[in-house]
């Protein structure tokens, strides 16, 4: 008969975060900021139909970086989270603290009892009103949760993004500065991105009830140039 | 709560309505004691009107709410936003009617989020019409929900009107119809003035005139409140999206419609 091999916890916990860290990794990196008048977030994402950033509720945006299925699940149980709780209770009871919550909860349980960690990272962020201010949760693979004030990067090497955007991040700055500083943050040294390479949307007031917006086309081009 | 997850073989998809059944929130709550008709103790809602003009189409509704025969509420609103390029307005019992509206704007929503891309115009007349066929053991018991569908249609750039049954039967209209108790003299007073291709100026106020029509011979459909200032709800939805028309305009078309009627001499 033979035993089943002794491995240390630890080294469970290692090897699962080290699988989750490269899958993470093999993708391309978002970024989030507050501008202004609301949140901009903008995805290194050529795509035009498999999103990485969408609308979850009126005033709440969800963005994902890893492996796309994994994400997209957890994107549409956000949205069923929320519109769930907006019928049964109120639209204004629907808050994304609650939701990231939620996330960081399945995120870690998923981490520790199963054999496979999710390989994403997530990004809930909601524009603020009268009564809360604009919140980002940045919710790792393993459960983590952080609230960003100024902006969140999510993706495998964000260091170098992250300096460049602590550099020239300002509270005031509008939304074509924000966006250049963002996409020049995502290119780094030796790549330039274009409106074809990006995925960008704001939660912002002046879009009626519902805040979250795309930025397209034109609109785009001319707010890179 | 906990994070809403599925098996691949239970995922209700983009469906609302199947979400809740899954989880459990009911939505259409069926009353016990099949066969009961409750003469009293709930409201009704009445007349509502729409119609189809050059830009897109007109959607009407008085605001009076009825409990057998008294007066339950002067201000209850039956024309709604379904979504950005539709309306719905109810006529039958208030409370499950409400309720199917806010279930049905949920459903809306939900799908364009969770698909990414906005339902047919088609698509949503015929989610409502499910809505409604969910609905008929209420109906048979006497709380009828009788909705109006109206949008711009994106495909076709034009304005379309669905009307229901309570079996959930929808039916498209090419000109215009009126549903609720004041229903029949609404559309015939919106068939006297109606022609292809109405301006904005005309369907509105042939809208406002058919509800003051249906007022005047129908006591479950309200008139304008002049006392409360209190006036139907009119809505456009055209290639620009769903507009109230503002509580101004609509309070001037009255009080014009009033003065003609007082000076030229016809009664009322």
């Amino acid at each position: 008969m033979t035993m089943p091999y002794y491995v240390a916890p630890e080294q469970v916990m290692k090897d699962r975060a080290e699988y989750a860290q490269k899958g993470i990794a093999r993708g391309r990196s978002l970024v989030a900021t507050t501008y202004d008048q609301g949140i901009l977030i903008v995805a290194d994402n050529p795509s035009r139909s498999l999103h990485k950033i969408s609308e979850i509720y009126d005033r709440i945006a969800f963005a994902g970086v890893g492996k796309y299925n994994e994400f997209d699940q957890l994107r549409v149980s956000g949205i069923r989270h929320a519109d769930t709780k907006g019928y049964a209770y109120s639209r204004e009871d629907v808050e994304a603290r609650s939701l990231a919550n939620l996330y960081a909860q399945y995120l870690g349980q998923v981490f520790t009892h199963e054999m496979k960690p999710l390989e994403v990272e997530i990004l809930v962020a909601e524009l603020g009103n009268g009564l809360r201010p604009p919140q980002m949760y940045h919710i790792a693979y393993e459960g983590t949760i952080t609230d960003e004030d100024r902006f969140a990067v999510l993706g495998g090497e964000t260091e170098a993004i992250v300096a460049k955007l602590d550099e020239s991040w300002s509270a005031t700055w509008s939304l074509s500065e924000a966006l250049r500083a963002a996409v020049d943050a995502l290119a780094g040294a030796d790549r330039t991105l274009g409106a074809d390479d990006l995925e960008v949307a704001v939660l912002a007031e002046g879009n009626g009830r519902r805040a979250f917006r795309r930025l397209v086309d034109e609109e785009l081009v001319a707010l890179l140039a | 709560m906990t994070l809403p997850l599925f098996s691949t073989t239970e995922d209700p998809g983009p469906d609302f309505a199947g979400l809740l059944r899954r989880l459990r929130v009911p939505a259409h709550p069926s009353i016990a004691g099949a066969g009961v008709a409750p003469s009293e103790g709930f409201r009704h809602g009445t007349t509502v009107v729409a119609l189809r003009y050059a830009d897109g189409v007109v959607m009407a509704g008085d605001r009076r709410a009825t409990e057998g025969h008294s007066i339950a509420h002067r201000a209850m609103e039956k024309v709604f936003p379904a979504d950005r390029y539709s309306a719905v307005a109810i006529a039958g019992a208030a409370g499950p009617a409400v309720e199917m509206v806010r279930l049905f704007q949920t459903q809306l929503e939900h799908y364009e989020k969770v698909e990414g891309i906005v339902l047919s115009l088609e698509g949503k007349a015929n989610q409502l019409g499910q809505m409604v066929r969910e609905h008929l053991p209420m109906a048979m018991q006497g709380l009828a929900v009788v909705p109006l569908f109206a949008g711009f249609d994106l495909a076709r750039r034009t304005g379309r009107i669905f009307t229901y049954d309570v079996t959930g039967g929808h039916y498209e209209e090419t000109e215009f119809n009126a549903t609720g108790s004041g229903g029949r003299d609404a559309r015939t007073t919106v068939k006297l003035g109606y022609r292809e291709g109405l301006d904005r100026e005309a369907a509105v106020e042939l809208a406002i005139q058919s509800l003051y029509e249906a007022a005047d011979e129908d006591s479950a459909t309200g008139g304008p409140d002049l006392i409360r200032g209190i006036y139907p709800l009119v809505a456009t939805v055209t290639a620009d999206g769903f507009t109230a028309v503002t509580e101004d305009e609509v309070a001037d078309r009255f009080a014009a419609l009033i003065e003609r009627r007082r000076t030229e001499g016809r009664q009322p």
